[in-house]
């Protein structure tokens, strides 16, 4: 919303600097965005008068001109053709910035001859497009004047932004209003106005609704004024609707554009030649076509309020008029309109088709029922005092809507929601200057609110307009209140390990990253198949529109820019949700992980290992360890995803159904897919799944199991076949004494000479340890052969002579 | 006794003389040896007269100990040259590099979720969350945002398709929602905050399709909006630490909060650095206000009985702010550099004693 000072006070009666105007506009609610002054951006430019203009004497279309700037005559070359002696003018000495020309102007010399500044065009000053010569002044212009003082610019030009609760501030008339209440002046009352019907309205109006859709329009008034005479309208207006931004068209047109900034009541004015019999509002036809003034032609549903004739529709009510029954310089009968529009259907008929216009962002945030009346008389006086005419007797159908409620304002209710004591007394006071009816009723106030007011809707608003006038700044600030009864406060132990998790990974070298939580869906369909539900109806862009149901591939791609920024060796994870459907259920938290390259290049010691299938598996369960996954609990099967090397990938489970983690190789299908070159390899932990530990959380970890007495290292190497999973050994050994096995660890792995083809050697250490002795030799060799009897058991391998 | 003297002079000639431990050994056998001279002269002392053994004893033990004395003494010479000898042998180039490491990384989103969530955990707060795939009652209609409300367009809300019955489900455009479904899981009082992601249907220089908020919301007998003051002013201070900062409190409008208010925090715009809490300027830094009775309501409380405030923060606008982070999209962009540039070391966790240090 924009307006000028001047414009505000011709409501407020104020004494009050801008500087004071603008800091109470934000103290109440209306926050201001933007202030231009043009007489400041202007400062510099007077009025000057050419003394005496000679042609140029080596250019045949320059003059060099002396021009008295009424404290000094300076010599200016100007190419205008309208330059001559006595013209007055807008002069701009050299050090003045022209923004039109992005150019400050200096002493300069064209053509030899010295110039010492600049005599402007309208277009210059960025008044309109007018070019074809300077500025040519009246002859009482007077020398030496700023030149924004002479031409009324010295109007700072305010611009507000409107919450959507206040429709009254959508008005500069509802502006002053707030300004005075919150006491920086009085507020003036609208101009009177003073119309006598003389004949009756030749055009009707019929308010055409059932029963149920009558609060579609439940008042339209109108009056006929004959014998206008339309143009340009006068500077005052013109110079008002500009400052706005709005392009004057003609008097009547802008007359209805000024009431709507001015009182925030959109009105209409209709050409009565271009009528066809009386007017109806009701609801649309299916299929019913409409051009309306931004020449656009839309075609209705059967949602839309209409205004027609008995032809067709005029207009979409409280939205825009039609092309064709607008008002034109040779308009002779017009019919003013001025109605009340319900706010949800204006707004669903402007979404609908799109038609941003003021009168709609009115309309749908609502406006003044009370001032249908008024503000259709104020349109009419000023039409009939600027284009002249006779208007007829107001026709008016249906009734004014009551919006108003009743609600009570308990006393003490300020201080208990907004924590500082007013008065009753002045909360009554600021209601009533806000227009409210305040009624005192005990130690309580009954109250009314306005019909500009229609966001009112209970107790807390009333306690909101008594603290935004009072001032929000008066609250004093206090700390919460110690004693508190709910929640244990921080974080849950899910939450807990999601920060923890973050910190391990990046503890071992991955950078956490950050990427959408959405994806191209043929991307997501690499993850397999995609259901309509988890697909966005109005995407940003179409690559993305699905939510996404992994978090690699965004990891992946993220690679991929990464690689072309130059980077050879990325480790990057994300901790975030990955969606399954559009269930909340199916929203599972995931740590996600993608590596590629190695630690580094080269390295003078011989190139570093590459990272592979086992780094991200050591990845994955050190995380898991470090969130409290017990090492020895948790099982390394074949079980990996789809999007993972077959050959080179796996899954951590404990037990049959419970996957804690996926590692491996990304299928190279996948990165072909997304274009990335691999190889890369991944990891996903479901945060979710790891266990939390059972019972009551306990700070105590028990005591410490350590044995005082030696323990012994076996080592054993086993021929098995090629395809026989090492960890199969490794849990057949395990089996041979669960109480004396400390640790067992695979040291060696061997294939070649001395070993059969099909066959592979692995070598593994075991350490036993007894808590309460030290073994004997026929112990440790009971448990060797023991343990050589499983690993038979389970692999069919045979000890290595 | 001249023999001693002599004898002595020249075993520890001998013994200065050697120059491995080697040569040290024959010198000590030659000498103290089964067979050694010394030790020969030693068996003599038996056949001598009391008198000249009284006289031979005691000079030969004396020459006997400090030969071993000396002899232990050189050995020590001789192994801390050869230890010194061995250290210089083993002088490495200390420039070159070690083992290769790769240094990971926290992204500021994360940091700064951890930085507002130790700050609120001080002051009572839960942590909760919420479904970023929303009902359209829990992130509009149960906050008093109806259908057609203007407030509700100003959302861009992103929009999945409608069901059988007619309903759409939307990404969340706040992490208001968790409000209602705090309230609704369990019966008051409440103090959580919610961080999270939100969506909205926007992309331009300064707008991102997801951003990140975290929610506040406060629900008890008899909390008001100085409270409210309180609250932010503590927040601020601790996070922005500083020890103070001017806060303005500008009524605005929410449809889930009455009275609501925007509030700007005093800065100082200087060379392209902001600083909080200094300066003229005044930057919009969260919306805020007092839970409007319409959503007590809605989720069955008695506003008569329990009131409260809510606010919502923009996490990735502070996190520019502390941080001086120029540009919003970059956050979410994975560059490795500007990770590296603006991530946060792994143990670098924020609590309570390292705040402002």
């Amino acid at each position: 919303m924009k307006f000028t000072l001047s414009w505000l006070k011709d409501y407020l009666d104020t004494i009050a600097d801008l500087d004071t105007i603008l800091e109470k506009l934000t103290a109440l609610g209306l926050e201001v965005e933007d202030v231009t002054d043009p007489a400041k951006e202007m400062a510099n430019i007077v009025i000057a008068e050419v003394i005496s203009a000679e042609k140029h004497p080596d250019a045949d279309k320059l003059q060099v001109c002396q021009v008295n700037t009424g404290t000094e005559t300076l010599q200016v070359v100007c190419g205008a053709p309208n330059a001559r002696a006595g013209l007055k003018g807008a002069f701009a000495p050299a050090g003045t910035y022209i923004a039109s020309l992005d150019v400050t102007l200096r002493k300069t010399k064209i053509r030899g001859v010295e110039s010492n500044g600049m005599m402007c065009s309208e277009r210059e000053l960025e008044l309109s497009d007018e070019h074809s010569g300077i500025i040519d002044l009246p002859e009482d212009a007077s020398v030496g004047t700023p030149f924004a003082t002479y031409a009324g610019l010295d109007d700072p030009v305010i611009e507000i932004a409107i919450t959507p609760n206040r429709q009254d501030a959508l008005g500069v008339y509802g502006i002053a209003r707030d300004m005075a209440a919150a006491g920086l002046g009085t507020l003036k009352s609208r101009p009177a106005t003073d119309i006598q019907g003389s004949y009756t309205s030749p055009v009707s109006v019929t308010l055409d609704f059932d029963a149920d859709a009558k609060d579609t329009c439940p008042l339209f008034a109108g009056r006929f004024i004959r014998g206008v005479k339309n143009g340009p309208s006068p500077d005052w207006l013109q110079r008002r609707l500009k400052a706005i931004g709005l392009r004057p068209i003609s008097t009547l047109v802008d007359i209805t554009n000024y009431l709507t900034y001015d009182q925030a009541r959109p009105l209409h004015v209709y050409d009565a030649a271009k009528l066809n019999g009386g007017i109806t509002v009701r609801k649309s036809v299916a299929g019913e076509k409409f051009t309306a003034l931004d020449d656009v032609e839309y075609t209705l549903d059967d949602t839309a309020c209409v205004i027609a004739d008995d032809n067709r529709v005029l207009g979409l009510g409280g939205i825009i008029g039609g092309l064709d029954s607008g008002c034109t310089e040779d308009t002779v009968d017009v019919f003013v309109e001025s109605a009340f529009f319900d706010p949800i259907r204006t707004a669903m008929t402007g979404r609908k088709l799109s038609i941003d216009s003021d009168a709609r962002y009115r309309f749908e945030r609502g406006v003044d029922p009370e001032y249908t009346l008024g503000g259709l008389d104020q349109a009419c006086q000023i039409i009939l005092d600027l284009c002249g005419g006779e208007a007829s007797e107001m026709v008016v159908a249906g009734d004014i809507p009551n919006l108003r409620k009743d609600i009570t304002l308990r006393a003490g209710r300020v201080n208990a929601l907004g924590g500082i004591d007013v008065p009753m007394q002045e909360c009554a006071d600021i209601l009533t200057t806000l227009g409210f009816d305040v009624t005192p009723a005990g130690d309580d106030l009954t109250v009314t609110a306005p019909s500009w007011r229609n966001d009112i809707d209970g107790e807390a608003d009333l306690v909101e307009e008594v603290l935004r006038i009072y001032g929000y700044d008066n609250i004093p600030a206090v700390p919460l209140p110690e004693q508190f009864t709910g929640m244990k406060p921080g974080l849950s132990p899910i939450q807990k390990r999601t920060r923890l998790a973050k910190r391990l990974a990046a503890g071992r070298g991955l950078s956490e990253a950050v990427t959408w939580s959405f994806l191209p869906r043929a991307q997501a369909e690499l993850f397999g198949t995609v259901s309509d539900k988890t697909v966005l109806t109005n995407p940003i862009s179409t690559d993305l529109d699905t939510m996404r149901p992994n978090l690699l591939p965004n990891l992946i791609a993220a690679i991929g820019r990464n690689v072309d920024r130059g980077f050879k060796n990325i480790g990057l994870f994300e901790a975030a949700a990955q969606y399954g459907s559009d269930d909340p259920a199916d929203q599972i938290r995931m740590l996600s992980a993608v590596r590629r390259g190695a630690v580094a290049d080269r390295h003078w010691e011989g190139t570093p290992r590459p990272y592979d299938t086992y780094s991200v598996r050591e990845d994955a369960l050190a995380l898991l360890a470090g969130l409290g996954a017990n090492p020895a609990s948790v099982q390394i099967t074949a079980n990996a995803a789809d999007w993972y090397h077959p050959g080179r990938s796996g899954a951590i489970q404990l037990g049959p159904k419970n996957t804690l983690a996926y590692f491996g190789e990304v299928h190279p299908r996948l990165l072909q897919a997304m274009d990335v070159k691999g190889p890369l390899f991944a990891f996903e932990i479901f945060l979710e799944n790891i266990p939390l530990p059972k019972g009551k959380p306990s700070t105590n970890r028990g005591p410490m199991k350590a044995s005082d007495f030696q323990a012994v290292d076996r080592d054993f190497a086993f021929i098995v076949d090629q395809n026989c999973p090492a960890g199969d050994l490794v849990r057949a050994i395990a089996k041979a004494d669960k109480k004396l096995i400390e640790d067992i660890t695979i040291f060696d792995l061997y294939t070649g000479p001395g070993v059969d083809e099909d066959k592979k050697s692995v070598a593994l250490s075991v350490r036993l340890q007894a808590m309460d002795r030290t073994l004997t030799d026929k112990e440790i060799e009971a448990f060797s052969e023991k343990a050589i009897a499983e690993v038979a058991k389970a692999t069919g391998g045979t000890l290595r002579q | 006794m001249e023999d001693l003297q002599v004898l002595e002079q020249e075993l520890t000639a001998t013994v200065n003389a050697a120059n491995d431990l080697n040569s040290l050994e024959d010198i000590r056998v030659a000498a103290l040896g089964k067979k050694g001279r010394v030790s020969l002269m030693m068996r003599e002392l038996g056949k001598m007269t009391p008198e000249q053994r009284q006289e031979f004893g005691p000079a030969l033990n004396g020459l006997k100990t400090r030969l071993l004395d000396r002899i232990a003494d050189r050995k020590n010479e001789m192994e801390a040259a050869a230890l010194d000898a061995r250290l210089q042998a083993e002088k490495i180039d200390i420039t070159l590099p070690g083992p290769a490491e790769v240094q990971g990384s926290i992204h500021p989103i994360s940091q700064v979720i951890d930085e507002v969530t130790e700050i609120f955990a001080e002051m009572g707060f839960a942590v909760a969350e919420g479904p970023d795939i929303e009902e359209d009652f829990y992130n509009f209609t149960a906050l008093n945002i109806p259908a057609e409300h203007p407030a509700r367009q100003m959302h861009d809300t992103f929009y999945f398709p409608e069901d059988e019955d007619g309903n759409r489900k939307v990404l969340r455009t706040h992490t208001s929602p968790v409000q209602i479904r705090t309230m609704m899981s369990s019966p008051p009082p409440h103090r959580i905050i919610a961080p999270g992601r939100t969506f909205r249907c926007d992309s331009d220089a300064t707008h991102t399709p997801m951003f990140h908020q975290v929610e506040a919301l406060v629900i008890d007998k008899d909390i008001h909006m100085g409270h409210l003051k309180g609250t932010l002013e503590a927040f601020i201070k601790a996070f922005f630490e500083v020890n103070n900062v001017t806060m303005r409190f500008r009524p605005s409008y929410f449809p889930f909060t009455e009275p609501s208010a925007e509030v700007d925090i005093g800065c100082d715009f200087k060379a392209g650095e902001i600083k909080i809490g200094e300066g003229d300027d005044w930057l919009e830094i969260l919306g805020c206000g007092m839970v409007n009775p319409r959503v007590l309501e809605n989720v069955g409380i008695d506003p008569n009985e329990y009131q409260g405030f809510a606010f919502g923060v923009g996490i990735d606008r502070i996190a520019m702010l502390k941080y001086g982070i120029p540009d919003l999209r970059a956050f979410f962009d994975a560059d490795l550099r500007w990770l590296k540039h603006y991530g946060f070391a792994a143990l670098d966790i924020p609590t309570l004693s390292t705040r402002g240090v």
